[in-house]
């Protein structure tokens, strides 16, 4: 305790000198005047006297000297004298001081706001009970990896494991409310009741679902989201127990979920309801429309359960072959199926940052060897007049040490901008899908990596002129205008410090034209149909009043046909499952007159009003459209795309044959009519599958997209379409009113390569940046190296050119080492991320070529500068400057 | 322990006894009465002094203040404080214990003759 407090008064010590300093003088004034006193009462003369009280005093310096010692820690006392000269020493020269913070602070701006997502996505648990043990399940089959599970499949399934604690599902739907400007469908998921407590998650109000409140029978009952009770219900605490009608259904509220709550498959459901098995779907093995998530029991490993559900899935295989033929299971862990998209991403994008922080620490690094090469006098004279080599090492470390503290706390600051800028550039829609986005903030695990990176450039910034240091000759530091071996030597530190800023930079330049190449390649993918000036919406007329097929057949009709009268609309038609959306809806069919094994011929069908193809401008190949007379009385018709024409009729004609389901119901076969281009109904990244397009009069449903082709500017036209919508029956709910462009830019796939291709190049061109400014440092500085030498040489009658040849030549061979060898790394780094790619191979010439020619240039640029110093260096004064 | 530091510790005892019986006085006052004390045979570096006061002071077993000398001198006056009173007491006993075992290694042998 006491000691502590004499470390205290200690280290308060080091700021209070100026009064120590005077008291001190005043009490040894006094102590020396009382010793005079006595001296001269003994009779010495008074010079005498005082000779002999300082004597006796050991010296009146040497005695404030000890006490100081004492008074502060002498350590602390000189780092603090240090750090005072580093920051006049930096205040001096301005533009390195700003230079090599501004560079310090992109690095770890950039690196620690990437951080930040990588941690709220990639490394913070989700929040439910013990997530490492939660799983997805689901089915998979050759066409599609995470096939939905079918309602009996999934009752099976959780019978006959053995490896969960428990196995739930759940799936996405849209539930119509009314609300203050009309109908509007609510984002809501159903699950079967365990949910929740599946994933450990207990309500914030009221209570969780009962174990058979999923049951056909059991009265409905509804569970808020914490946003929905406070958006919707004004966060009252009596709403549980309120009744609430969806979809024309009494439901209960019976709790509400906690704020900090988020499941991303279902993105922001606001509802969420128990599954109830009833219609048409539930009791089919062949309807696939409920996702899994499961516990593991203690003790089970993933491939322990994955081989239970694959011999579960075998079992039902062998026991329905008709519908779970090539059905198998997939499961892994949950947190897979919430940030697969993004994790290829964020890594890419950790990546570049890290490269970028290398190539900014990099040119710190040399900007303060260049500086140490500068201060070889000062050094060498420091360390004659008996400073020791670590006094001196310290000085370079307390310089690095105030430069990174500044770059870092600038960076820092810098990072929480650029941070919020960058969620901020995440489409609404997408940012629904990364509930894990929205604790996106500095955290200990942040803050740590901030920390450890700034811990690492220091380390390489105080090492790197420390070691430079110890090759320092005092004798030849302090020779007059010495330029000998050092200054050669820290041109071949430099150079090589050089080539890594430029293979760096080459890295990230090929990046980012991968990736852009692969965007472009993206957008040119060919979707067959026309995307500009297409209005797109979601239309859902209520059950009661159209779930008969006459009446949703009229009622279609009467859309269609309102819109189309619209200005400024040239066609209309209904959908139920808009193009580019995905490869889903899919059925199995089986072609007459052929020999059949029970294979699964999966393809896409898609129920289109008459005008579907005209209003797509997607070309008809062969036969005929649908007209809007064929209905349920006309014999059942179908057109197929281009790809199962091929794929099935191969070398034949299609038109006139029919085919069905599998077990070629009469009521399921269809007469092929027409043969259309393939219309791109899955993601751009896709295959096309196979697909045939029906009558929507043959066979009607009331969940549908209406798709309206403008004339001019789409835009504009949404609220005249769904203003035309609800005066024919404001009961009908409409959702998702956009375009088809905004659909194509804001999709995943389209929008995931954007993001990553413009971040990539930002990186690049600092990168790109900073590796020249570095290569201009080192050709510039061999140039003052250099200058004698060139003066010689033109006194002796060099020509101009010759000159320049000789510094373009130094620059020349650099750049080349740079790219020849950035070459290679950027091959390797695009193989690593060719999950990113598409239609660009990593080695894809023309962007190689492009990017060294681009990096060539600038070195190109870089080193003329000091090449025309050097051949406008005037002999006579170079060789008088010696 | 190195020689200073055994220095070190006693000049500290000296300082402390030296108060606890003449009361505050200044640093010069303490420096010759502990000449004194030890009949000139302690030559006595005076500028060690003022580092010892500072610690002592430090560790808070005296404290300082501006006064009067009797020669009518500004000087500054050290006094023991409560805390540095006990801490005299420890000291002592320690020191009385480990001079009288040193003692006794020099001392003649008289159990065995």
């Amino acid at each position: 305790m006491r000691k502590l407090r004499a470390w205290l008064l200690r280290f308060k010590g080091l700021f209070l000198k100026d009064a120590r300093e005077k008291e001190l003088t005043d009490e040894l004034e006094s102590h020396l005047q009382m010793h005079i006193d006595d001296n001269i009462r003994t009779g010495m003369s008074p010079q005498e006297a005082r000779r002999v009280a300082i004597m006796k005093l050991g010296g009146v310096d040497q005695a404030k000297e000890a006490y100081r010692d004492r008074a502060t820690i002498p350590f602390l006392e000189s780092v603090v004298q240090d750090l005072r000269f580093t920051l006049r020493q930096l205040r001096r020269t301005p533009a390195f001081a700003v230079t090599a913070t501004a560079m310090v602070a992109i690095g770890i701006g950039a690196s620690v706001a990437i951080f930040a997502f990588v941690d709220a996505a990639l490394i913070k648990p989700l929040p439910y009970q013990d997530p490492s043990r939660l799983l997805y399940v689901s089915e998979t089959n050759p066409d599609i990896p995470l096939a939905n599970l079918s309602y009996p499949d999934y009752l099976d399934w959780k019978k006959l494991n053995t490896s969960f604690e428990s196995l739930e599902v759940y799936g996405p739907r849209g539930y119509p409310i009314s609300t203050s400007t009309g109908m509007e469908i609510v984002d809501g998921a159903r699950v079967t009741a365990g949910f929740f407590r599946t994933l450990g998650v207990g309500p914030l109000l009221g209570r969780d679902f009962q174990t058979g409140e999923d049951l056909p029978e059991a009265p409905r009952t509804l569970i808020l989201s914490y946003a929905s009770w406070q958006k919707r219900f004004g966060g009252k605490q009596e709403i549980v127990g309120q009744p609430i009608t969806l979809d024309e259904t009494p439901y209960t509220i019976i709790g509400v979920l906690p704020q900090n709550f988020h499941f991303a498959p279902v993105e922001n459901a606001e509802f969420w309801t128990t599954v109830n098995p009833i219609g048409t779907c539930f009791p089919k093995r062949s309807c696939h429309s409920l996702r899994g998530i499961a516990r593991l029991k203690d003790g089970v490993s993933i491939e322990a359960a994955l081989a239970d559900v694959t011999r579960i899935a075998k079992d039902l295989e062998a026991q329905y072959p008709d519908s779970n033929r090539n059905q198998g299971a997939t499961l892994g862990p949950l947190s897979h199926l919430i940030v697969g998209d993004v994790k290829p991403m964020l890594l890419l994008l950790l990546g570049g940052a890290a490269l970028l922080l290398l190539i900014a620490c990099i040119n710190v690094a040399s900007l303060l060897l260049v500086r140490s090469e500068t201060r070889r006098r000062e050094l060498a004279v420091r360390r004659a007049l008996g400073a020791t080599r670590m006094r001196l090492i310290r000085q370079f470390v307390i310089e690095s040490l105030v430069i990174v503290v500044i770059g870092t706390i600038v960076g820092l600051f810098s990072s929480q901008w650029a941070m919020q800028m960058l969620k901020g550039l995440i489409p609404i829609g997408m940012l629904a899908g990364m509930p894990y986005l929205n604790d996106l903030a500095f955290n200990s695990r942040v803050v740590l990596f901030a920390v450890a990176i700034a811990g690492f450039g220091a380390a390489l910034f105080s090492l790197t002129p420390a070691f430079r240091l110890a090759s320092l000759d005092m004798r030849e530091g302090m020779a007059e205008g010495s330029r000998g071996s050092a200054g050669k030597a820290w041109t071949r530190i430099g150079s090589k410090l050089v080539i890594v800023e430029l293979t760096t930079a080459m890295v990230l330049l090929v990046a980012a034209g991968l990736l852009g190449k692969s965007f472009y390649r993206l957008l040119q993918v060919d979707t067959n149909f026309e995307t500009k000036h297409l209005i797109t919406m979601t239309i859902r007329p209520p059950v009661s009043a159209y779930g008969e097929d006459p009446q949703a057949i009229a009622l279609g009709r009467k859309i269609v046909n309102e819109v189309k009268n619209l200005p400024g609309v040239t066609a209309v038609a209904l959908t139920d499952l808009l193009p580019l959306t995905y490869n889903s809806n899919t059925e199995w069919i089986r072609f007459a007159g052929r020999e059949y094994s029970g294979e699964h011929n999966e393809v896409n069908h898609r129920g289109v009003s008459s005008e579907y193809f005209v209003t797509l401008q997607a070309k008809l190949l062969r036969g005929r459209m649908f007209n809007d007379s064929e209905d349920q009385t006309k014999p059942k018709v179908a057109v197929i795309n281009q790809t199962l024409a091929k794929k099935y009729y191969p070398g034949e004609d299609p038109i006139g044959q029919r085919f069905g389901d599998t077990q070629l119901d009469p009521k399921s076969m269809k007469e092929i009519v027409g043969v259309v281009d393939d219309i791109r109904e899955g993601t751009l990244d896709s295959d096309i599958w196979p697909a045939y397009y029906y009558p929507f009069n043959q066979n009607p449903y009331i969940n549908y997209s209406l798709v309206v082709r403008t004339a001019q500017d789409d835009e504009s036209l949404l609220p005249t379409v769904a203003d035309a919508i609800r005066r024919i029956d404001s009961r009908i709910s409409i959702a998702n009113e956009t375009t088809m462009m905004a659909r194509v830019n804001n999709a995943p796939t389209v929008y995931l390569r954007r993001s990553a291709a413009w971040l990539v190049a930002g990186f690049a061109a600092v990168a790109l940046l900073l590796g020249v400014v570095g290569l201009y440092g080192v050709i510039a500085y061999s140039v003052t190296q250099r200058t004698r030498e060139i003066g010689v040489r033109i006194a002796l009658g060099a020509q101009r050119s010759t000159v320049y040849g000789l510094i373009l030549k130094e620059a020349g061979a650099l750049a080349l080492a740079g790219i020849v060898i950035g070459t290679g790394c950027a091959i390797l780094a695009a193989s690593l991320m060719r999950k990113m790619l598409f239609g660009t191979p990593p080695w894809d010439v023309t962007t190689l070529v492009c990017v060294a020619a681009v990096l060539g240039a600038s070195a190109l640029l870089a080193s003329f500068l000091p090449a025309r110093r050097a051949a406008s260096v005037d002999p006579i004064s170079a060789l008088r400057a010696e | 322990m190195s020689k200073t530091e055994i220095w070190q510790g006693t000049l500290a005892l000296m300082i402390l006894k030296t108060l606890d019986t003449l009361g505050p006085l200044h640093g010069y006052g303490i420096a010759r009465r502990i000449e004194q004390i030890s009949g000139d045979r302690l030559s006595l570096n005076y500028g060690t002094l003022y580092p010892s006061l500072l610690k002592l002071e430090q560790e808070g077993w005296i404290v300082s203040e501006w006064g009067v000398s009797e020669n009518n001198r500004k000087a500054k006056y050290y006094k023991l404080t409560r805390s540095g009173r006990k801490q005299l007491e420890r000291e002592a006993t320690e020191w009385n214990q480990t001079t009288a075992i040193v003692a006794r290694f020099f001392a003649p042998l008289e159990e065995e003759s």
